[in-house]
């Protein structure tokens, strides 16, 4: 596409967000429902919420860079790019957010069959099911191919028993995207990568209260849960093959990695300026803090700029998302420790109308699963020192 | 633009990566000059071949007699000169008084330029005038006398200060020391009579000049640009150099984190090979994030000088102080990482400690530029 070409489209864009993005859709996010997640039990929070969600999904601005057939808008990455930038410039928020999007899409772009996009690609791109994942179990969390929740073959069903931790908003959740063991005696290629309905008899759900007060995880329990083989032609219950379930697991834990990285540019944001306006007098030695940080915020970005730049062109190596969770991540806990300093006693506060019911300590406390989530940072350090630097027995 | 190298970028890395292995590696120039206490400190048979390359006018214009080449090029150069500790004034002559030069007259250009091209003579510059850099305060004098000017004062750290035919030097033509206007460039030739040096080896047995200016006396022609306008390229030459300086400091962290990588698949304790010890792994992976890091923060502020972007003098100040903190790392667990063997003058590792440290304080260490990103940053 030529750059006038790229051009037309920006004002095009723009035109388009103009008349359609509601003003109170082009506010920051403050709280919980002012994100939608969609599925069957979705509400919305007002009508500026309903209205942008339901321009966005007919334009296919839901997930603008997947194929029209599956409910993107098939933009190419340059347009996608646009996309995001002029979003950006008027603070418009996500219209959907959704695990559907962020993971379960690629992996099914990547993997899944024919009949599988249709369905549910569709699905996720409309915000009709919400989605969450079932890979962490307790004993099975740094070590995941360890797990444990076993599927046993039945014919034409499976029987799935185990249970699960870690299922962030299980409880909301229409379905699951699940690692269930279909053979014991193989450990790497004997996990199977199901979908199945949250709904099912036999599985249940219960929050787990966290030291930032708040609950999105939650333990999941299947008990006897009657996972049938197919869900039409062409629409079988596991993605990829039944056995090979690691290598889509693998496959998508690069994709949450640069999520909660922050390679999107979400996260590299200075902080020195904000801190000092809003709390006025800070001591010599943390606003060089703050310097030092902004130095390595704004250092980072630029490395989120070149991951992208290099994995749209197949440069990048493919253990470096491993490398910017790492990096991510332990920086975004540096930036709420100065956020939470700056603050001093204010930022202590856990319920109070200033702190929006305590939101720097609350997102402080939140920031400390950043380096366990995902993959912990120890386990970065594994991964780039044998996948990258090449050392022996890592 | 993209944060990678296109495909002549690339062709130029690998030329620049094999000539600099080759011709300058540590032990053909670094470690013979160092050991015959070379008086210039560095090779001038090498800086003729670094002119036959081209490298010497690569941000030369074109018009100029030059390769018209860009920071990110420059910066390609640099990295490789990095990685090998190999000593040459590219950095003083052919980025920051190639870059005062291009502000220059058409006489100043024909009368410098051509032994610059050539390799012929080398370049240096004159701005710092205490130990830290502070080039906001110029009090370095130089006042109108004849159709000329008076030049008194001292300058400090200038590179190579002896070996070089040319000084640019940035003194004070009007107003107070830390006024942003008044300020000039002018081309000093080595021979000026009132100018001496006191030339000194650095750690990194590098050579750079004290130098006094006892009422030197300069035709109206070794002004370089506008009399009391030269603070604009002033910091033009500042961020040329400084991301050219990130760029070298890259590379020493490369040349450190390679050798020190390398090392730890090799040695072995404790019947193992330390590299398998979890807990040099974690460091040794750490490091490795930090220099791509650095380097993506190097290569983007390049990209936006060769654009002309208003960002670039916040990035030049971003690369020059997250590129110290990172090269110093880098030299640090290098040296710890080899042990014993590290603090020998023999292994070359305690090398790229010295040369970080010179580099660091060159053109500003990473607390001045962090102070500077606060100040733009607005705190």
């Amino acid at each position: 596409m030529s750059d006038s070409d790229l051009e037309a489209f920006r004002a095009e864009t723009r035109a388009w967000l103009e008349a359609n993005c509601p003003p109170e859709m082009r506010e920051p996010v403050r709280d919980e429902d002012d994100i939608y997640w969609g599925g069957r039990k979705a509400t919305f929070k007002n009508d500026a919420q309903k209205a942008w969600f339901e321009v966005c999904r007919d334009k296919g601005y839901t997930v603008p860079a997947w194929p029209k057939e599956y409910g993107g808008a098939g933009l190419s990455p340059a347009e996608a790019k646009v996309l995001r930038q002029e979003m950006a410039a008027i603070g418009a928020r996500p219209p959907l957010s959704s695990f559907g999007i962020w993971m379960l899409g690629p992996a099914l772009l990547h993997f899944g069959t024919e009949g599988q996009k249709q369905r549910f690609l569709n699905e996720i791109a409309r915000g009709e099911i919400r989605w969450c994942q079932g890979y962490s179990e307790p004993g099975s969390g740094s070590d995941l191919v360890s797990l444990q929740t076993f599927g046993e073959d039945k014919g034409d069903h499976w029987v799935v028993n185990g249970q699960k931790i870690w299922t962030s908003y299980a409880d909301k959740a229409d379905w699951i995207f699940c690692l269930v063991r279909t053979d014991k005696d193989n450990k790497y290629q004997g996990i199977t990568f199901m979908l199945y309905d949250m709904a099912s008899e036999g599985v249940s759900t219960k929050p787990i209260l966290l030291i930032s007060g708040s609950s999105p995880f939650c333990e999941t329990f299947f008990d006897d849960v009657k996972v049938p083989k197919s869900y039409g032609e062409d629409i079988p219950a596991q993605v990829g093959e039944v056995n090979r379930g690691w290598d889509v697991a693998k496959y998508l834990l690069g994709h949450e990695r640069e999520m909660i990285s922050g390679a999107d540019g979400g996260n590299t944001g200075t902080i020195g300026a904000a801190l000092t306006r809003a709390n006025g007098e800070i001591d010599p030695v943390l606003r060089a803090e703050l310097a030092q940080f902004d130095v390595d915020a704004l250092a980072y970005g630029a490395m989120g700029e070149k991951f992208l730049d290099e994995i749209k062109v197949g440069k990048a190596h493919p253990a470096q998302p491993n490398m910017m969770k790492y990096a991510g991540t332990e920086l975004n806990k540096r930036r709420h420790e100065l956020i939470m300093a700056a603050g001093g006693s204010h930022a202590l506060e856990w319920e109070s109308e200033e702190t929006s019911g305590g939101k720097p300590s609350r997102n402080w406390l939140r920031t400390k699963a950043n380096s366990i989530e995902g993959g912990t940072s120890e386990v970065m350090l594994n991964v780039i020192s044998k996948r990258i630097l090449d050392l022996p027995g890592a | 633009m993209p944060l990678y190298y296109d495909d002549d970028q690339t062709m130029l890395a690998d030329t620049a990566s094999a000539f600099m292995a080759e011709e300058g590696s540590i032990k053909n120039q670094l470690r013979h000059w160092r050991d015959r206490n070379c008086k210039d400190g560095f090779g001038h048979a090498l800086w003729k071949q670094f002119a036959e390359m081209g490298f010497t006018g690569m941000l030369v214009d074109e018009d100029d007699g030059g390769l018209g080449m860009g920071q990110v090029e420059a910066n390609i150069v640099l990295e490789e000169i990095g990685r090998n500790l190999t000593p040459s004034p590219f950095l003083s002559s052919s980025v920051l008084a190639a870059t005062a030069l291009k502000h220059g007259s058409n006489d100043v250009k024909g009368r410098w330029l051509p032994d610059l091209l050539s390799g012929d003579k080398v370049y240096g510059v004159a701005i710092d005038e205490g130990r830290k850099h502070r080039p906001e305060r110029i009090a370095c004098k130089a006042e109108k006398s004849g159709n000329g000017f008076k030049l008194s004062g001292k300058k400090d750290f200038v590179v190579y200060g002896a070996s070089s035919e040319m000084i640019v030097v940035a003194a004070r033509t009007s107003g107070s020391d830390d006024d942003a206007d008044g300020v000039t460039l002018f081309a000093v030739p080595q021979d000026a009579s009132g100018m001496s040096h006191d030339s000194v080896r650095l750690v990194d047995s590098s050579m750079a000049s004290h130098i006094t200016f006892d009422g030197v006396e300069l035709d109206g022609d070794a002004v370089i640009g506008e009399v009391d306008g030269g603070r604009d390229v002033l910091n033009a030459m500042l961020v040329a150099g400084r991301v050219g300086s990130a760029a070298e400091g890259v590379g020493v962290a490369r040349g450190a984190m390679d050798m020190t990588v390398d090392y730890i698949k090799q040695r072995k304790q404790f019947g193992k090979i330390i590299g398998e010890f979890q807990a040099l792994q974690h460091r040794a992976s750490h490091l490795y994030s930090e220099v791509e890091i650095a380097r993506a923060v190097t290569v983007k502020a390049a990209q936006l000088v060769d654009g002309g972007s208003e960002k670039a003098d916040l990035m030049a100040s971003v690369a020059k102080a997250k590129v110290a903190k990172v090269a110093g790392l880098a030299v640090r667990e290098g040296v710890q990482m080899h042990g014993g063997i590290g603090m020998t003058d023999e292994y070359d590792i305690g090398l790229y400690m010295k040369r970080d440290r010179a580099l660091q304080e060159f053109l500003g260490d990473q607390y001045y530029h962090a102070g500077r990103v606060a100040e733009m940053s607005g705190y």
